[in-house]
């Protein structure tokens, strides 16, 4: 729909107007706006990022000279090349098969001790009913939100000093970050969830206990099921690294004998490593698909 | 009303038949068998996952076990806060973060290229029906790059890199880069696959080039999504830049494998407070950012 031109409009217009008319979004003559206005949230946010990123590179002091040179490409030319032929031999073989067995049975084993202790922190993190005061609500929001923020590997290294070097360091690392973060989602889900069946055994006199377990427990667990399967997916990659401090698995292999400059063997452990993630990943993807279907 | 409701026995004797639509209350769990059931296959399962891990907790409590860990903990109070520490702790975890951003800045530089030659929206042929060959083979192999980029873990990167450019942040950087190029050089060609693509596609038949269709009308339907998958992405790698210090990146993880080495338990609880604050700060911006751009 084309506005009528007002007499205003006409009298101080240009020729340009009347060529182009009023129909164009902004009039031809005008000026895109400045490129910085004090008042744009988006320039100090980009200005912001810009100062952040050069100030990092210009703190790291970064060594482009020994990654760019000759020197360095010859070097990393010869590194890649001591990768070949990968050690295929048996008995070396059983070794990483053993490895990669034990980094799924530590990734399997933790998320499973983490979904139990999960639960049982989810319950006190919830306010399950509209009655419900809640008190350790906060505090073990907090305890989660710990649990969470230290990184498997952190822990890992934590934990070698009481439980010694080998795969139950790494489980018992993979399962506390693991509580905290699936803790977190199982509270949600609970909260989240239909409060009509609860309420209506609670008003029977159920106590809850069993409010929890034949209301609540039944409605989420599916969700709770998919959180697990999905942490499991992220845990085997978690594993499969762990050893590096010394927590088992292939990791651990891998970091035993890249120190021993054992490249051949090195070179069948990362092939190792990257087929059982290929492995996880399609096998995630193919039934994330089946699911939805 | 109430003398009826009285008159229907809620706990009756056991044995007499249901009357009415009330039924009898089963005195047991109805799905008991199939519950024991479940537990007893999960523990079967379990029982040699345990095994392949060494899982034997009563390790913890042997007594020369428990005295190591109990030193160890006690020794967390008090924190140590004198000045050089403090000092060393302010630089090292600035340098976490100017890790993390570089690494991501490079990510991106290796991310946007490739998520652009990977997209299939932005392929002239397959205007007309099928893909090319040519085409779909490229497309192919960048795609088959970002996966291999994104599925080997940056610490692997990490420890290749500090044996080709020695100890520093030079390698925790180009790993981080490595990895979180593929990982959001894959997700940006997803998210730019997933929406409403016929402002491109139309673009293209009107003879706009790739790059035209892509800035016209492909970005602004999808900025705030990938601006947000990045500002996340970013968040990640600060804590994964933690990690990354433990096979001699630099930052705050190599200060804090350094006094675990050494058994120094107020160094570590407060490297820790640190990093569980940083992880929390970051978390904090990245959620007002990306509600921000949403």
């Amino acid at each position: 729909m084309k506005p009528t031109p007002t007499p205003t409009s006409i009298s101080d217009a240009t020729p340009l107007t009347r060529a182009f008319g009023q129909d164009a979004a902004n009039p031809p003559w005008k000026l895109p706006p400045p490129l910085f206005d004090a008042r744009c949230r988006a320039c100090w946010f980009t200005a912001a990022l810009l100062v952040l990123v050069v100030a990092s590179f210009v703190s790291l002091n970064l060594d482009w000279a020994a990654f760019a040179s000759m020197d360095a490409a010859r070097s990393m030319g010869r590194f890649v090349a001591e990768f070949f032929p990968p050690d295929l031999s048996p008995i070396f073989l059983g070794k990483v098969v053993w490895a990669a067995w034990e980094t799924l049975a530590m990734s399997a084993l933790g998320t499973a001790i983490a979904a139990l202790l999960g639960l049982a922190l989810a319950v006190p993190a919830s306010r399950l009913s509209s009655q419900d005061p809640a008190w350790l609500r906060s505090p073990t929001r907090w305890l989660l939100n710990a649990l969470r923020a230290i990184p498997e590997l952190v822990w890992a290294a934590l934990l070698l000093i009481s439980a010694g070097l080998g795969p139950m360091a790494g489980t018992l690392a993979l399962a506390l970050h693991t509580s905290g973060v699936l803790g977190r989602l199982f509270a949600e889900a609970m909260e989240n969830v239909n409060s009509g069946p609860g309420d209506a055994l609670r008003t029977q006199g159920v106590g809850p206990l069993r409010v929890f377990a034949y209301a609540t427990l039944p409605q989420v667990l599916p969700q709770l099921m998919s959180y697990m399967l999905y942490r499991w997916e992220n845990n085997i990659r978690a594993a499969a690294v762990l050893g590096v401090v010394g927590a088992g698995g292939l990791g651990q292999l891998l970091s035993f004998h890249m120190g021993l400059f054992q490249m051949n063997k090195t070179a069948t452990i990362l092939a190792a490593m990257l087929l059982m993630v290929g492995c996880v990943d399609a096998l995630s993807f193919s039934v994330r698909r089946w699911l939805n279907r | 009303m109430s003398a009826a409701a009285s008159n229907l026995p809620i706990a009756r004797p056991s044995g007499s038949p249901p009357v009415g639509p009330l039924m009898k209350a089963p005195a047991r769990d109805p799905a008991f068998a199939a519950r024991v059931m479940w537990l007893s296959v999960a523990l079967v399962l379990l029982w040699p996952l345990g095994v392949a891990t060494e899982f034997r907790l009563w390790v913890l409590w042997e007594p020369e076990n428990r005295k190591v860990s109990a030193n160890f903990v006690r020794s967390f109070w008090p924190l140590v806060y004198d000045t050089e520490f403090l000092e060393m702790l302010l630089r090292e975890t600035w340098r976490t973060v100017a890790m993390a951003t570089a690494g991501v800045t490079l990510a991106l530089v290796l991310a946007v290229p490739l998520s652009l030659l990977a997209t299939r929206v932005l392929s002239l042929s397959a205007l007309s029906g099928r893909m090319d060959r040519w085409p779909a083979v490229l497309r192919w192999c960048v795609r088959a790059t970002l996966i291999v980029l994104r599925s080997i873990p940056e610490l692997i990167w990490a420890l290749v890199f500090v044996r080709v450019v020695g100890l520093g942040p030079t390698a925790g950087v180009l790993a981080i880069a490595l990895t979180y190029g593929g990982m959001l050089g894959k997700v940006y060609a997803e998210i730019l696959e997933s929406g409403e693509s016929h402002a491109a596609q139309t673009l293209m038949r009107n003879g706009s080039g790739r790059l035209q269709a892509f800035v016209y009308g492909l970005l602004p339907s999808h900025a705030a999504e990938l601006a947000s998958y990045t500002v996340y992405r970013w968040e990640c790698a600060i804590r994964s830049s933690v990690v990354l210090g433990f096979v001699g990146a630099g930052g705050l993880g190599q200060q804090l494998d350094n006094s675990m080495k050494m058994f120094n338990g107020g160094e570590v609880a407060t490297l820790l407070l640190v990093f569980i604050a940083l992880v929390a700060l970051a978390d904090r911006v990245s959620a007002w950012l990306r509600k921000a751009l949403a």
